[in-house]
């Protein structure tokens, strides 16, 4: 920091990050906070805004100044009642995070999921089968979504029976975390009866004896988390299992079908599909932004931010910082996305990178195995979310080997 | 304070910074006991930890010995060890005595937690000498849930005691001290109380304390009574910060990793790309299968069967035991 007679002057911006059209193009709004300075107040929301790869980072990574269980949204849970009983995850700090937090990395770590990957591969293969006697489909509805939806929910232990709850159910999910428009408007009026079947699906009875939910009861029997955890922490799974993934993997889908040049580098060396879906986390952000709050009376840059402050952070304009990364806005298997932030940093880093990896190396390799090429069939469509850069529906055209 | 944004460039670009952390501060604490306080040398972030961690130290001359920290995790710049001089030990306690000196590095593994705590509704925390020191952070948990706890402290005399004194201020009655020379072997059956749904004992200290413990709580059901032993780990011939040689064994790539950079730093200056994500060996995501070689592991990840399977490591920040590894890359 360079010493100065006056104080910096924070910069400030009017923009609503989260107005539909900011929403729908947020890249230029990213562009401008990263430009205005490293801290910038949103006036919109009266919170401070960062936007620059360094500042996003040591945010995330600093738990004991930033902390999560005010929430991760704009409401302020020292002043507000959170919609629903708070993560046990996402919205907790150490102590109270560190046994949930111990549990579920076991249960999803790497060396767990090596019994999914052969099958995993191969249903992967059944679906591109299924999916690949048209040349032309919805890349959203017949992939992206249905993949997870395919494997996860049996990883986890769901009964077949209402699962068409757990999209919405994530989709409202994220837009909660932003303020109360029109998104959550729309939402809130059916959320009951989602979160109702979401919340039954954690009990011990409900869930399968060989998934992830019933590792998470176990673990309860253990004793190392109570049994009026495990059912919170299935919950967590179930919010933030799906919808990322489906958008990530959308995400992927969008990018090599805008970018065959990297589609046939897949193809030629198919060991790149863990580095694709990096990049494409990287490129495209599926989950835009996070707040935090303050702990005490914080400088970040000069700029102070009092004590219970929320500071919005922007994953997705630090993924695409010029100060941190060549050629940001390009999609390069080249590239090393190494240490991105899509996924958050710390010890709040999605505990599920794993899987969702997993997840799209297999729908990636069973793709790169039976597509030459694959393109826009016609003009895909946004899905909105405050949280989520998705898409709605993504038309393509496949050209098989 | 101002927010280090130095910490977060130097832990982004991957430098050594994970590999090595300085002796800020060197204080005897006891008789026999020295507490070492260990930053990283350019003052960033440490590695998370949860209290019951440990960290591995890499001593100068290639000992690898484990220290549980007892330091505060809220202070996320420095970690604190408490040092035990052993008589019988195989010499890592008597170099951390005699040499280490402060300004000295030391390598550093993990931080890693075999001893979590968990949740509980009252805590019978047991220590004997030296085992203190996983439980002190345990006690300050304990203390910011508002969860009883109490805790029996045995130990050879009471100068030989460390922390006997803070904790007996801080906490009165809550705190039982029981020098051997003073009081004789605590009769742990007379202050564990039976089995009590929601409570759990957490022990540490030399196995046959751990034994009298589990002996004292044989009607506790298993998931309750937790213990960590103090072992010594076993004699392996560490390549400390050493450089060794690494081949690819699908690239046909060989390549040396020098003492001053991490193997994933190495594998990127050799053209092998590997996604990594934390570069702290915490997040998993550069697992790496290892075909031939013994990998010195320095993660937060592995437990000590994974450890042995010795057939995956983490790049980021493990090395080699073996003057070669070879991966499959």
């Amino acid at each position: 920091m360079t010493e100065t007679d006056t104080p910096p002057v924070t910069a400030s911006l009017d923009t609503d990050p989260f107005a539909p059209d900011v929403l729908a193009n947020p890249l230029p709004l990213q562009a401008r906070l990263r430009d205005a300075g490293p801290v910038v107040y949103l006036e919109s929301h009266g919170v401070h805004a960062l936007a620059r790869y360094e500042h996003v980072h040591a945010v995330l990574s600093d738990w004991q100044t930033f902390q999560s269980a005010a929430g991760v949204g704009l409401a302020n849970f020292r002043e507000e009642k959170p919609w629903r009983p708070p993560s046990l995850l996402l919205e907790a700090d150490p102590p109270l995070h560190d046994a949930p937090r111990a549990v579920l990395s076991r249960v999803l770590g790497p060396r767990a999921l090596r019994g999914l990957r052969q099958a995993w591969a191969e249903d992967a293969r059944a679906l591109v089968d299924q999916v690949l006697r048209d040349t032309e489909f919805d890349a959203v509805t017949a992939l992206a979504q249905a993949f997870p939806l395919r494997v996860f929910p049996d990883a986890v232990g769901l009964e077949e029976e209402g699962r068409h709850h757990l999209l919405p159910y994530g989709d409202h999910a994220f837009n909660a975390f932003g303020p109360p428009n029109a998104l959550v408007d729309k939402g809130a009026p059916h959320i009951a009866g989602h979160a109702e079947w979401v919340n039954g699906q954690c009990t011990r009875e409900r869930l399968a004896p060989d998934g992830f939910g019933a590792a998470i009861w176990a673990a309860a029997d253990r004793g190392d988390v109570t049994a009026e955890q495990a059912p919170l922490i299935v919950r967590s799974l179930l919010t933030a299992g799906v919808d990322t993934t489906v958008h990530a993997l959308g995400a992927l889908l969008y990018a090599f079908a805008t970018h065959p040049e990297q589609w046939r580098r897949l193809r030629a060396d198919p060991g790149l599909a863990r580095v694709a879906f990096d990049e494409a986390v990287r490129w495209e952000s599926p989950v835009q932004t996070f707040f935090r709050t303050t702990t005490r009376d914080v400088e970040i840059a000069g700029t102070t931010v009092p004590d219970g402050g929320k500071i919005l952070t922007f994953l997705g304009a630090a993924n695409r910082d010029p100060r941190r990364w060549d050629d940001p806005d390009s999609f390069d298997l080249t590239r090393d996305p190494s240490a991105h932030v899509g996924f958050g940093m710390g010890i709040h880093q999605c505990v599920g990178q794993h899987v969702a990896r997993l997840e799209a190396e297999s729908l990636l390799t069973a793709l790169a195995e039976r597509v030459e090429e694959i393109e826009l069939a016609g003009a895909p469509r946004r899905h909105l979310n405050n949280t989520l850069r998705a898409w709605g529906s993504m038309p393509v055209r496949v050209r098989t080997v | 304070m101002v927010m280090k944004s130095s910490a977060a460039p130097a832990a982004n670009s991957g430098t050594a910074a994970a590999l090595s952390l300085r002796v800020a501060r060197r204080a005897e604490v006891a008789d026999g006991v020295v507490s070492l306080t260990l930053t990283r040398p350019d003052g960033g972030r440490l590695p998370d930890w949860t209290p019951g961690a440990h960290v591995d130290l890499v001593l100068p001359g290639g000992f690898t010995r484990q220290y549980s920290l007892c330091g505060d995790r809220w202070d996320a710049h420095s970690y604190r060890v408490a040092v035990l001089r052993e008589p019988g030990g195989r010499g890592g306690s008597a170099f951390v005595h005699e040499h280490v000196r402060e300004g000295d590095l030391l390598g550093l593994g993990g931080p890693r937690n075999n001893f979590a705590l968990a949740p509980a509704r009252e805590y019978h925390f047991v220590a004997g000498g030296i085992g203190i020191t996983p439980l002190i952070p345990m006690i300050t948990q304990a203390e910011l849930l508002g969860v009883p706890w109490r805790l029996l402290y045995g130990g050879r005399t009471r100068s030989s005691m460390a922390f006997a004194g803070e904790l007996a201020r801080a906490h009165g009655d809550r705190v039982r001290l029981l020098p051997e020379d003073e009081c004789g072997r605590p009769d742990l059956a007379d202050w564990l109380p039976g089995p009590a749904p929601g409570a759990k004992v957490y022990a540490c200290g030399p196995g046959g304390l751990l034994d009298a413990v589990r002996g004292a709580c044989d009607r506790w059901p298993p998931g309750q009574v937790r213990t960590e032993r103090f072992v010594a780990a076993a004699a392996a011939d560490s390549t400390g910060g050493r450089e060794f040689e690494v081949e690819l064994r699908r690239s046909g790539t060989r390549l040396t990793v020098g003492r001053d950079q991490t193997l994933l730093q190495a594998l990127a200056g050799a053209g092998t790309q590997v996604l990594s994500s934390c570069r702290q060996g915490l997040c998993g995501t550069c697992e790496t299968t290892v075909l031939d070689g013994v990998p010195d592991h320095r993660d937060s990840i592995l437990d000590e069967t994974d450890r042995a399977a010795g057939d995956c490591m983490f790049v980021c920040v493990s090395r080699s035991h073996s003057e070669r590894l070879v991966l499959d890359l």
